[in-house]
This record gives structure tokens, C-alpha cells and sequence, in this order.
């Protein structure tokens, strides 16, 4: 998808104005998916079950080299065909060539990510081949032309009455179809799709380096469809989702479905372990791409590394009162929320991404959340250093912050501001603020007297 | 016992009350209160908008004005939390910085932790508390049942409210660079805001942003820093 990062302000008031039923959709949504996760944390030692996430992602990352060798050794050994991707470009020649190949006039798709940041359906498309998102949110809004609002729940931002306009409009259903009509019918046309398609593409929760085991995590079996019915499986593989052992997975897999969902576990987690055999059905050739795009550029940046832990769970776009305003979509790009604050300047830069940084008020609710204990808060404030140290920040804030800095510095002009408070005109570059608070929350109305004024009658 | 108020610009300006309400509790307790002169602000806006040569300044100045406390103590969990977490991290190396990140407490955090005073007295009795986690004095400081258990003490009851330990919307900058995301946060914990008879909190910041947006939204409520509350408990 195209990056529109830098319109994050605007975009999110605009939002606000122009849809406030997302605001509804979204904040019922994650704050249900919230308190599952706060009851599923209740449920174990997650202080401790955290750490040691955090910990096996850490050897992983700093031993990265090592495990990419040792997973695409494994792979080969059980006949997946296993390709590196720097970006999109060479991620499109791949799927071309298995397009080619194989003849593909339609490819169903597990719902990742990763596969966003490539812009595999405008591939696809491009090349005539018919694409199916099989996961119903993803469905829902390849169906309304719409990027994923959240990493778990692509369709969290979509009323009822929304998807039941959709469905009239696209199959002629009722305008008051119940939710599970509405699933039916969908479940009709994807369930033609599995077993028509010639190619099923997936991402991965997790590869493991130890066996070339492909985890992948799902609730409603169309990932298990996907990535067994038609002949050939691709899957696209973020080269940070490696993890070292497979016993690791027994942390992993049920630590992601409590942060994610709530869950115990999900539904169905597949392990693939390559192609079938002749005497067995499933895909006859599976690819693993491994895929860079950026990441060892951030691995290398040594105070922006940590996000790259992340399980992709949505735990802490779930945990934050920013994101639940306005969903995903105003930030801009694939990785939305808490995470995307900090992930998406470490993948795309800083230049396109600047403010991103600034769409959370550091409550710290995201850290809590994470399982993997990435210190996003800590993360933000280092972008924003970084932002200012580039010369992004805009004019009126340097001149604010300076300003707001020289009198901080001077108990005299701070006292002088102190008097301007309570009635003398204000330092030109602090009124743009005052002006931005003032228009939702009125007038500020300072203490008859500063407490410093006070001081003097205390110790009397 | 001598300590040293860090009144913190916000509350310095619009919520005097707290300072003097500290400073009448501090002193019933038995403890000596210094009020260091030419302290202004602890540096946070300019910090958490990623201006830290600015913040920078500003930490190494209230340093130099609050070094020769015994313990210094805010009538703020955010700006606690700011010279207690982040000044060792903005001024890495700097022993003062850590030493003064040490002696440095929220004032409901030292009158339990330090002091050992769980119980003020009963001057709340039959008052209904709704009572504000600050992000930073709850997630940071780690700062949760001092407060309510003063007030608790103090004979009031805490009412439950969904969104207590939600994030206001303030954010310093953050309310005013995303001022409609920020009053949609607002409106949000004003929603579900139950009837109280004063909603309370460690932070002016919190504090001015919601009593705001309750007056734009033309709601009415006493809105009081929890310094003044914990006075009002002790019978002050």
C-alpha cells in the first residue's frame, strides 16, 4: 500500500468528524479483546512468561545470521523451495515466476502483513490472476477496497449495518441479514475459491530455525484451507518472525493468542513441514520467501532494534486510547497503532513517517500489553528526538518550546509569565497553543495567586 | 524530617491549592517542608515532544535547585516520574541526577512508602471520590493503591469507574498537536464518569484538561487535586 503516514494529523481529526461510528466500532472492539487479554495475563505468571518471550526474541535477533542459515538449511532438507527478498521488488519477481509457472488464474490468501507491505494483491491482479482474502474481516474489506484498520481484526472499524449494505449490494442479501447469514454467504464463495484456486499464499506467526517448522495461528480454519487444498503454497516469511526451537513455540503460540485475543490458544494452529508426499494430498511445492524490507537496517540501529520482537498480536493497538479513537486507517500505513508508531519509522524512515511518533501520549498502556516486552513508550520518545535533531518539528513548536524553555530557565521572566498569566498578553509563540487548548476545553483559569505567592503567607 | 516541595510549574500556576494543601499536611505530620527558591519547571513538555537539549537544561537547573534535599516531594505523579525515570536516562553519568532521583516521591507515594501514614484522619466521610490514575503516576511511578487507600482512610468511598485507569487524552503537547484525538480521549473518560461528588487525580495536567472539557461540555463537578483532598481528610 502507498505510505500516507504524514497526514496522520489531519487525517485522524478528519475521522473523527466525518465517521464518528468508528470510533464506536473500534473502542468496543478493543476494549473487549482488552480485557480478554487482562484476564488471560491473570491467568499465568505473564510478568515471567513475558520476560522469557523477550529474552528467546533477543538471542534470536542478535544470532540472526546463524538462524536464517540453520531455518533455510531445514527447509531445504524437507523440499521447500526457500527464497531471500530484499523489498517488493524481488518478492513480485518470485510470485511472478510461480505465477507463470504454475499457470495461477486464482490464488486464495491466509491474511498477513507482511503481504500489505508487498502489495501482493496489486500484484496479482496486475498479472490477471483473481485473489481471495479468505479471512472474513480481510474479505470484508478486500470487498470495500479498504487497507486492514488493525493488525488482528482488519474490519474492527466496520459497523454490522455497514457490512449488511455490502452484502445487499454485492449478493443481493437482506438489509437485515443476521451476522451468521451474512458468514454463510461469504463462506459460500470462499469455499468455491479454496477449491478452485491453484495457488494459497499465507504469511507465518512464527518459522522455526531448529526444524523449518511454519507456524500459523487463526480462528476460522480459512489460513488451514489455504495452505492445503491448492498445489502450491507461498509462503512470505518477515525474517525477524524466526524463533530458535521448536519447543519455543510452547511459549509462543499460547503467550500470542492470551495477548491477542484472549484466547488459551487459537482455534487451529498449522505446522507445516513442507510439501506432501506422494502418497499424501496438500501442496506439492511449498516457497518460503524470507523477507527483508527494511528490517536489517533496523536491527543495526541500536536504539530503535527492539520492535523488531514484535508477534504482530495488535495487543498494544488493543491496550491504546489513541488508536481506539479512529481504528488503523489514519496512521497510514500497514502497521497502525502503538506498534506501527514505532515500527513504521524504523522500516520506512523517519522523513515519510514523522508523525507517527507523536500519535500516543506515552500512558504507558502499550508496554503493558506487549508480550514481548517491547518499551515502545521509550521507543516514541526516541523517534521524536530523533525527529527534532532532523529538523522536522515544526516552526511554531521549536519557537514555543524555546520560548516556553527561556522563561522555564528564569525565575524573572517566569515570574513575569506567571503575571501575564493572570491577565498581561502572553509570549506571541505560546498562543498558537493556548489557542489549540482553548478551543475544546475554554478559557484557562489560573489560581487567584501562584502557589509561589502563597509561600510567603505559609511561612509567616 | 525535612523535605523539600517541588511544586512543578502546572500545579505552581493552576492548582496553588495543592501546594499549600502539601504543605499544611507535610507540617501536621511532623515533617519540615522547604520550598527551594527559583524552581520552576522539571523539563517534561520539552522531553516527551523529543526537545532534550532544551529538557536537558531544564533538568540540570532543577538538579542544582533540589541537590540538598533529604527527600523532595511533588504534588505530581507525572513530574515525579519525570525526575525519578527519565533525568538518569537524559543525563546518563550524572550522579546527581541519580541521587536525586532517588530521594525524589508523589506526594501520596511518600506519605505511605516514607512515612508510613496510611490514615490522615476521617474528614471524607460520606464523600463519593471518582479518582484518576495519571498514566505515568500508575504505569510509571507505579502508583496505585496510596492514593486510594489515603481516600479509602479518609472515609471516602471510591466509585467505581470504567475508565479510571484509562489515559485522560492531556499528554502535554499531545493536547494540542492532536487536539481533536485528545478531546475525543477526554470525552471518552467523561462519558462514563460516574457521579461523584469530586473527581481527583496526582496531576494538574490531567486535572485542567478534563474539568476543561467538563466545562465545554456543560457538566459541573468539584475537580481537585488529591493533595487538597488528602488535607480535607485530615480534617484541614
Amino acid at each position: 500500500m502507498g505510505v500516507k503516514a504524514k497526514l496522520y494529523p489531519k487525517e485522524a481529526a478528519r475521522l473523527l468528524r466525518e465517521k464518528p461510528g468508528v470510533r464506536e466500532a473500534v473502542t468496543g472492539a478493543t476494549l473487549h479483546f482488552e480485557q480478554g487479554r487482562k484476564k488471560a495475563y491473570g491467568e499465568i505468571d505473564a510478568e515471567a512468561w513475558r520476560e522469557r518471550a523477550k529474552r528467546v526474541k533477543d538471542h534470536l535477533l542478535s544470532h540472526l545470521d546463524h538462524y536464517l542459515e540453520l531455518a533455510e538449511k531445514r527447509l531445504r532438507e524437507k523440499g521447500v523451495q526457500v527464497h531471500w527478498a530484499e523489498g517488493p521488488e524481488e518478492a513480485h519477481r518470485i510470485l511472478r515466476e510461480v505465477v507463470a509457472r504454475h499457470g495461477v488464474k486464482r490464488a486464495v490468501k491466509a491474511k498477513s502483513m507482511l503481504t500489505e507491505e508487498l502489495g501482493v494483491n496489486p500484484l496479482l491482479e496486475s498479472l490477471g490472476v483473481e485473489v481471495y482474502e479468505t479471512d472474513l474481516g480481510e474479505y470484508l474489506i478486500q470487498l470495500l477496497g479498504e487497507p486492514p484498520s488493525h493488525i488482528v481484526g482488519p474490519a474492527i472499524h466496520l459497523a454490522l449495518s455497514e457490512i449488511q449494505r455490502l452484502f445487499h449490494g454485492r449478493f443481493g442479501t437482506p438489509l437485515d441479514a443476521s451476522p451468521e447469514a451474512l458468514a454463510a454467504v461469504a463462506r459460500k464463495v470462499l469455499r468455491e475459491a479454496f477449491l478452485t484456486a491453484e495457488l494459497g499464499i499465507s504469511g507465518a506467526n512464527f518459522l522455526v530455525a531448529e526444524t523449518g517448522t511454519l507456524a500459523l495461528m487463526e480462528n476460522e480454519g480459512n489460513i488451514r484451507l489455504s495452505t492445503s487444498l491448492p498445489r502450491v503454497h507461498v509462503a512470505f516469511v518477515g525474517i525477524e518472525k524466526l524463533l530458535p526451537r521448536l519447543a519455543d513455540l510452547a511459549l509462543f503460540l499460547p503467550l500470542t493468542a492470551r495477548a491477542a485475543t484472549g484466547q488459551r490458544l487459537s482455534t487451529y494452529v498449522s505446522l507445516i513441514q513442507g510439501p506432501s508426499r506422494e502418497e499424501e494430498e496438500g501442496p506439492k511445492e511449498v516457497h518460503v520467501v524470507l523477507v527483508d524490507h527494511g528490517r536489517t537496517t533496523l536491527l543495526h540501529d541500536p536504539e530503535a532494534w527492539e520492535v523488531l520482537r514484535c508477534l504482530r498480536c495488535g495487543a498494544c493497538l488493543n491496550a491504546c486510547p489513541v488508536y481506539r479513537q479512529t481504528g488503523g486507517h489514519p496512521y497510514g500505513y500497514v502497521y497502525s497503532g502503538p506498534i506501527g508508531a514505532v515500527l513504521d519509522p524504523g522500516l520506512l524512515g523517519l522523513e515519510d513517517t514523522y508523525p507517527l511518533p507523536y500519535a500516543s501520549t506515552l500512558c504507558g498502556a502499550c508496554y503493558e500489553a506487549c508480550p514481548v516486552k517491547i518499551p515502545i513508550p521509550k521507543l516514541l520518545l526516541t523517534w521524536r528526538n530523533r525527529a527534532v535533531e532532523r529538523g522536522l518539528a515544526p516552526t511554531w513548536e521549536k519557537g514555543a518550546i524555546k520560548a516556553f524553555s527561556q522563561v522555564m530557565q528564569s525565575p524573572s521572566l517566569y515570574r513575569l509569565f506567571s503575571k501575564a498569566l493572570r491577565g498581561l498578553p502572553l509570549p506571541q509563540d505560546l498562543l498558537p497553543l493556548l489557542k489549540a487548548w482553548t478551543e475544546g476545553r475554554g478559557p484557562l483559569k489560573p489560581s487567584p495567586k501562584p502557589f509561589h505567592e502563597l509561600w510567603q503567607e505559609l511561612e509567616e | 524530617m525535612r523535605v523539600a516541595l517541588f511544586i512543578t510549574c502546572l500545579a505552581d500556576q493552576f492548582y496553588a491549592e495543592a501546594g499549600v494543601a502539601t504543605v499544611r499536611l507535610l507540617r501536621a505530620l511532623g515533617v519540615e517542608v522547604d520550598f527551594p527558591k527559583g524552581q520552576t519547571c522539571c523539563g517534561q513538555p520539552a522531553f516527551n515532544a523529543g526537545h532534550w537539549n532544551e529538557a536537558r537544561s531544564l533538568a540540570q537547573r532543577t538538579i542544582r535547585i533540589l541537590e540538598d534535599a533529604e527527600y523532595v516531594v511533588l504534588p505530581s505523579g507525572s513530574c515525579a516520574s519525570m525526575v525519578r525515570n527519565h533525568y538518569p536516562e537524559l543525563l546518563p553519568g550524572d550522579g546527581e541526577a541519580l541521587r536525586l532521583s532517588e530521594k525524589t516521591y508523589e506526594l501520596s507515594q511518600f506519605l505511605v512508602r516514607v512515612l508510613g501514614v496510611t490514615e490522615l484522619g476521617k474528614g471524607l466521610e460520606g464523600k463519593k471520590i471518582a479518582y484518576h490514575h495519571g498514566c505515568h503516576a500508575l504505569r510509571e511511578l507505579g502508583v496505585k493503591e496510596e492514593p486510594l487507600l489515603l481516600l479509602k482512610n479518609g472515609g471516602a468511598e471510591i466509585l467505581p469507574w470504567e475508565a479510571a485507569e484509562e489515559c485522560c487524552g492531556f499528554g502535554g503537547l499531545f493536547s494540542v498537536k492532536l487536539p481533536e484525538v485528545s478531546l475525543a480521549m477526554a470525552d471518552r473518560k467523561l462519558s462514563t464518569l460516574p457521579q461523584a461528588d469530586a473527581l481527583t487525580s496526582t496531576d494538574a495536567g490531567c486535572l485542567l484538561h478534563l474539568s476543561g472539557r467538563m466545562g465545554k461540555r456543560g457538566e459541573n463537578m468539584r475537580v481537585v487535586p488529591l493533595a487538597t483532598l488528602l488535607w480535607e481528610a485530615y480534617g484541614g
